[in-house]
C-alpha cells in the first residue's frame, strides 16, 4: 500500500505540473490580436496589476454579479487556502515558525470549505439557469471537492489517524525514501481524491487557475492617451 | 438594485429567430461540402490564433454569473441566451475536437457532437447576440461572450452562413464607400440640402464641407448620419457647433462610412480594408485631425483596433494617427470657452442618457478610464438643465444594449430586437414615471435606429430617441455673422 500511493501521488503531482506548464505555454504562445478590455480600462501597468489583485483577492466582478454566488465561491477559495496552509506542516521540516497560528483558524475554515461547497452545489441543483448550463463533470467537481473536504473533517475529528506518520510518509516522498502510511481507509479515502483532482486539474474548468491571468478582459491597459 | 425581473428558463419558439443567410432558403439550410471538417479546423485556426478564444473556452467554471445579464435573455427567457449557453454552443465543438477531456469522456464534460442541428442552433444564437458585452463585465475571469460569438460567425462564414445583413452592408462599403451604397454626388446633394434647411431654420450659413483638402477636423460619420432620423439631425448639431467654433471641418466622400461591420464578423481583414480608407482619405486630404461622429461599434475600432489591424499595412510605418471621439472634440470647445450653451432652449426637456455598449465597454475616451462616462454626460449637462441618469445597473459599463447591435438591425429581427430592448425600455421607463423624462440621447447611429424601431412597440413616442450633438447643437448660441 506504501508504494501504491507513493506511486499515486508522484503520477498525480507529476502530470499536475506538467500539464500546468503545458497549459502556460499554450497561453504565452497563443497570440493576443486585439485590445479587448473590459472598460473601464486601466491605463497603467500598476492599474491592470491592482485590477487582476481586487478580482483575485475580493472577486470584485462576481460580487457585482451574483452575492450567493459570491459568497459561497468566495468563502470556499479562502477556506481552501487556509486549510492549504495547514497542510503545509505535512511537507516541511521543520514547519515554519508561523504555522502553528494558522491550526485554530484552520479547523473553522474546514467547516466553512465544505459548507460553502455544499451552498455552491444547492445553486446548482435548485437554480433553474445554473442546472441548465451544467455538465455531469460540474457536479462531480463539487462531489469531489466535497469528498476531499468530508474526507479531511473526518480524519481530524473523529477518525484519528497518527499524523506524524502521515508526515513521515510524505516527508519521505519528498526525499524519494517513501516510508510507511498509516493504516486508514479514510486517510486513503482523502489521498486518493486529492490526486484525482491534481490530476484532473489542467485537463478541466479548474485550470481558471492560471488561466485567468491570461484573460485579455483583464489584464490589457489602454496607453495613456496623447490627446491634450 | 434590481431592475428587470429574471425571468424563469423557458424553451425558443421553434424554429428560433435567425437572420436570412446569402443565397441560402429561409428555413432550410444548406451547408458546403466537407462543412464538418472546415468547421472544426476553422474553429482550431481560431484558437492557435487568439488567445482570448483559448483562455474563455478553457476557463469557463458554470458560476452562473453571466446567466441573468444579457438583454436577450432577460427579454425572452430563452436559455440559448443566456452567455455561458451561447458560449457552450462553440465550447462543446472545443471539447469534444480540441481537449483531451472532451475526446476521452465526451458526455461527462458536456461536450457536444457537430450536427447540423447544432448549426442551425449556431445560425439563431450567434445572431441573437448584440457583441455587447454586459456579461463580460460579470464573469469574474473577463469571459467575452463577443469574442466568441465572433468565432462563432466566421466558422459559420466559413461553411457557407454567410448573414445576409452584415455582408451586404460590407459589400457597399468596399463597391461605394458607405454602408447605405451612397454615391458622392447624393453626399454632395444632401449636404447642400442641409445647408439650406439649417439657413432656413436659423438664418445662419452654417457649412457642410465635403472634400476640403488641409482642414483641420475629418469628420467621418456613420452613414445613417446623412438621411436618418434622428440622425441627421445630430450631423447638423456638429456643423453649427463647427461653425460657431470657427473650426475649419470637412467630411469626405472616400470617408463616408464610420461604421465597420467588419467586427461584427470577427473578420481582421475586412476590418482593416473599411478602416485603412479612412486614413488613406485623411492624409490625402491633408486634414489634421480624423474625429469619429456618433457610431458606437466604429468607435469601438477607431479606438481599440486600429493599432492592431493596420500595424501590418506597410503603408503605416509611421505611427497610426489617434482618433477622436466627437464627443472629446466638441466637450473640449465647451471647457475651452469656444462655444457658449443655452441651456433654456431645452427648459421643455427632461434628459437622460444611454450609454451605447461599444463606447461604454470597450472603448477609451479622455484621460481618465470613466471618461467614456463622464463627457457624454457633462455635455448633455451643459447643454440642457435637467439631466437624469438611469438606474445604476443599466449605466456607465453596466449599460443595457439596445437591442440592435452587433448586425442584428435587419428586418427579419425585428421581434428578437424588440425582445433585447426590453430591460432599457424598463429603466426608461423608471425615469419617465419618476423624473418626468421627455428624452434620452444616445451617441450611436444603431442605437438611434433601433430605439426608433422599439419604443413604438412598448408605446413609448419615437421622437423620445435623439443624437446627444442635436441636443448640443441646438443649445449653441450662433453668431449672425459668421465669426
Amino acid at each position: 500500500m506504501n508504494l501504491i500511493f507513493a506511486f499515486i501521488l508522484y503520477l498525480a503531482t507529476a502530470l499536475l505540473v506538467s500539464g500546468l506548464v503545458w497549459k502556460i505555454i499554450r497561453y504565452v504562445r497563443t497570440p493576443v490580436p486585439h485590445m479587448i478590455a473590459v472598460a473601464p480600462v486601466p491605463q497603467t501597468r500598476l492599474g491592470v496589476l491592482a485590477r487582476l489583485m481586487r478580482e483575485t483577492i475580493f472577486f470584485e466582478s462576481l460580487f457585482r454579479a451574483s452575492k450567493w454566488t459570491w459568497l459561497f465561491g468566495w468563502t470556499f477559495h479562502y477556506a481552501l487556502a487556509v486549510v492549504l496552509l495547514r497542510h503545509l506542516y505535512f511537507v516541511t521540516d521543520p514547519p515554519p515558525f508561523w504555522l502553528v497560528m494558522v491550526f485554530v483558524p484552520s479547523d473553522y475554515a474546514a467547516w466553512l470549505m465544505v459548507m460553502s461547497l455544499a451552498g455552491l452545489l444547492v445553486r446548482r441543483v435548485a437554480v433553474d439557469r445554473i442546472r441548465y448550463i451544467s455538465s455531469p463533470s460540474d457536479y462531480a467537481m463539487l462531489l469531489l471537492l466535497l469528498l476531499i473536504g468530508g474526507s479531511g473533517l473526518l480524519l481530524r475529528h473523529s477518525m484519528h489517524v497518527d499524523i506524524t506518520a502521515v508526515r513521515d510518509f510524505m516527508l519521505g516522498l519528498l526525499e524519494l525514501s517513501p516510508q510507511a502510511l498509516p493504516v486508514n481507509l479514510m486517510l486513503y479515502v482523502h489521498i486518493g481524491s486529492v490526486a484525482i483532482l491534481a490530476v484532473v486539474f489542467p485537463f478541466s474548468k479548474l485550470v481558471h487557475f492560471p488561466g485567468y491571468y491570461f484573460s485579455p478582459g483583464h489584464n490589457q491597459r489602454y496607453r495613456q492617451s496623447s490627446q491634450p | 438594485m434590481k431592475n428587470f425581473d429574471t425571468p424563469r428558463i423557458k424553451p425558443a419558439a421553434v424554429p428560433p429567430d435567425r437572420p436570412i443567410f446569402e443565397s441560402q432558403e429561409r428555413q432550410q439550410i444548406s451547408l458546403v461540402e466537407g462543412w464538418k471538417d472546415i468547421a472544426i479546423e476553422k474553429l482550431g485556426e481560431i484558437v492557435d490564433s487568439n488567445r482570448a478564444v483559448r483562455v474563455f473556452l478553457d476557463s469557463c467554471v458554470k458560476c452562473g454569473a453571466c446567466t441573468d445579464k444579457c438583454h436577450y435573455f432577460l427579454g425572452t427567457g430563452d436559455p440559448l441566451n443566456m452567455p455561458v449557453a451561447r458560449q457552450d454552443l462553440i465550447r462543446g465543438i472545443y471539447r469534444r475536437h480540441h481537449t483531451l477531456a472532451g475526446k476521452m469522456f465526451p458526455k461527462f464534460v458536456g461536450a457536444l457532437e457537430l450536427t447540423e442541428e447544432l448549426i442551425e442552433d449556431w445560425s439563431a444564437y450567434y445572431y441573437q447576440c448584440s457583441e455587447c458585452r454586459r456579461c463580460s463585465v460579470f464573469c469574474p475571469f473577463g469571459i467575452d461572450t463577443a469574442e466568441l460569438t465572433m468565432a462563432g460567425r466566421s466558422i459559420l462564414d466559413a461553411i457557407g452562413l454567410k448573414q445576409k445583413y452584415i455582408h451586404t452592408v460590407i459589400g457597399n462599403v468596399h463597391r461605394i464607400g458607405n454602408n447605405l451604397g451612397m454615391v458622392g454626388p447624393a453626399i454632395a446633394d444632401t449636404l447642400g440640402s442641409l445647408e439650406e434647411e439649417v439657413a432656413e431654420d436659423t438664418g445662419v450659413d452654417v457649412r457642410f464641407p465635403l472634400d476640403q483638402p488641409n482642414a483641420e477636423v475629418l469628420l467621418v460619420v456613420p452613414s445613417a448620419d446623412l438621411y436618418a432620423e434622428p440622425h441627421v439631425d445630430g450631423l447638423i448639431g456638429c456643423a453649427k457647433i463647427f461653425h460657431q467654433a470657427g473650426i475649419h471641418w470637412t467630411m469626405a466622400t472616400a470617408a463616408s462610412e464610420a461604421a465597420n461591420f467588419g467586427l461584427f464578423v470577427g473578420d481582421d481583414a475586412h476590418m482593416a480594408d473599411i478602416a485603412e480608407r479612412i486614413l488613406v482619405t485623411a492624409r490625402e486630404l491633408g486634414a489634421q485631425k480624423i474625429v469619429i461622429g456618433e457610431c458606437g461599434h466604429a468607435w469601438r475600432v477607431a479606438s481599440s483596433y486600429w493599432q492592431s489591424i493596420l500595424k501590418d499595412r506597410t503603408q503605416y510605418n509611421e505611427t497610426i494617427p489617434e482618433p477622436v471621439h466627437i464627443c472629446e472634440f466638441t466637450h473640449d470647445l465647451i471647457i475651452g470657452g469656444r462655444v457658449r450653451l443655452d441651456p433654456s432652449v431645452h427648459d421643455d426637456k427632461v434628459i437622460t442618457f444611454h450609454d451605447s455598449c461599444n463606447v461604454a465597454r470597450g472603448s477609451r475616451m479622455g484621460t481618465q478610464p470613466r471618461d467614456i462616462y463622464r463627457i457624454p454626460r457633462a455635455i448633455l449637462k451643459a447643454a440642457c438643465g435637467r439631466f437624469v441618469d438611469m438606474a445604476p445597473d443599466t449605466i456607465y459599463e453596466s449599460t443595457l444594449c439596445c437591442g440592435g447591435g452587433g448586425g442584428l438591425l435587419t428586418d427579419e429581427l425585428i421581434e428578437i430586437r424588440v425582445s433585447g430592448a426590453s430591460p432599457r425600455v424598463r429603466a426608461l421607463e423608471q425615469v419617465i414615471s419618476k423624473h418626468g423624462v421627455t428624452h434620452m440621447a444616445a451617441i450611436c447611429a444603431i442605437c438611434k435606429s433601433q430605439f426608433r424601431a422599439a419604443l413604438p412597440r412598448y408605446g413609448l413616442d419615437t421622437d423620445m430617441i435623439v443624437s446627444l450633438h442635436q441636443i448640443m447643437g441646438d443649445a449653441v448660441v450662433l453668431d449672425q455673422a459668421p465669426t
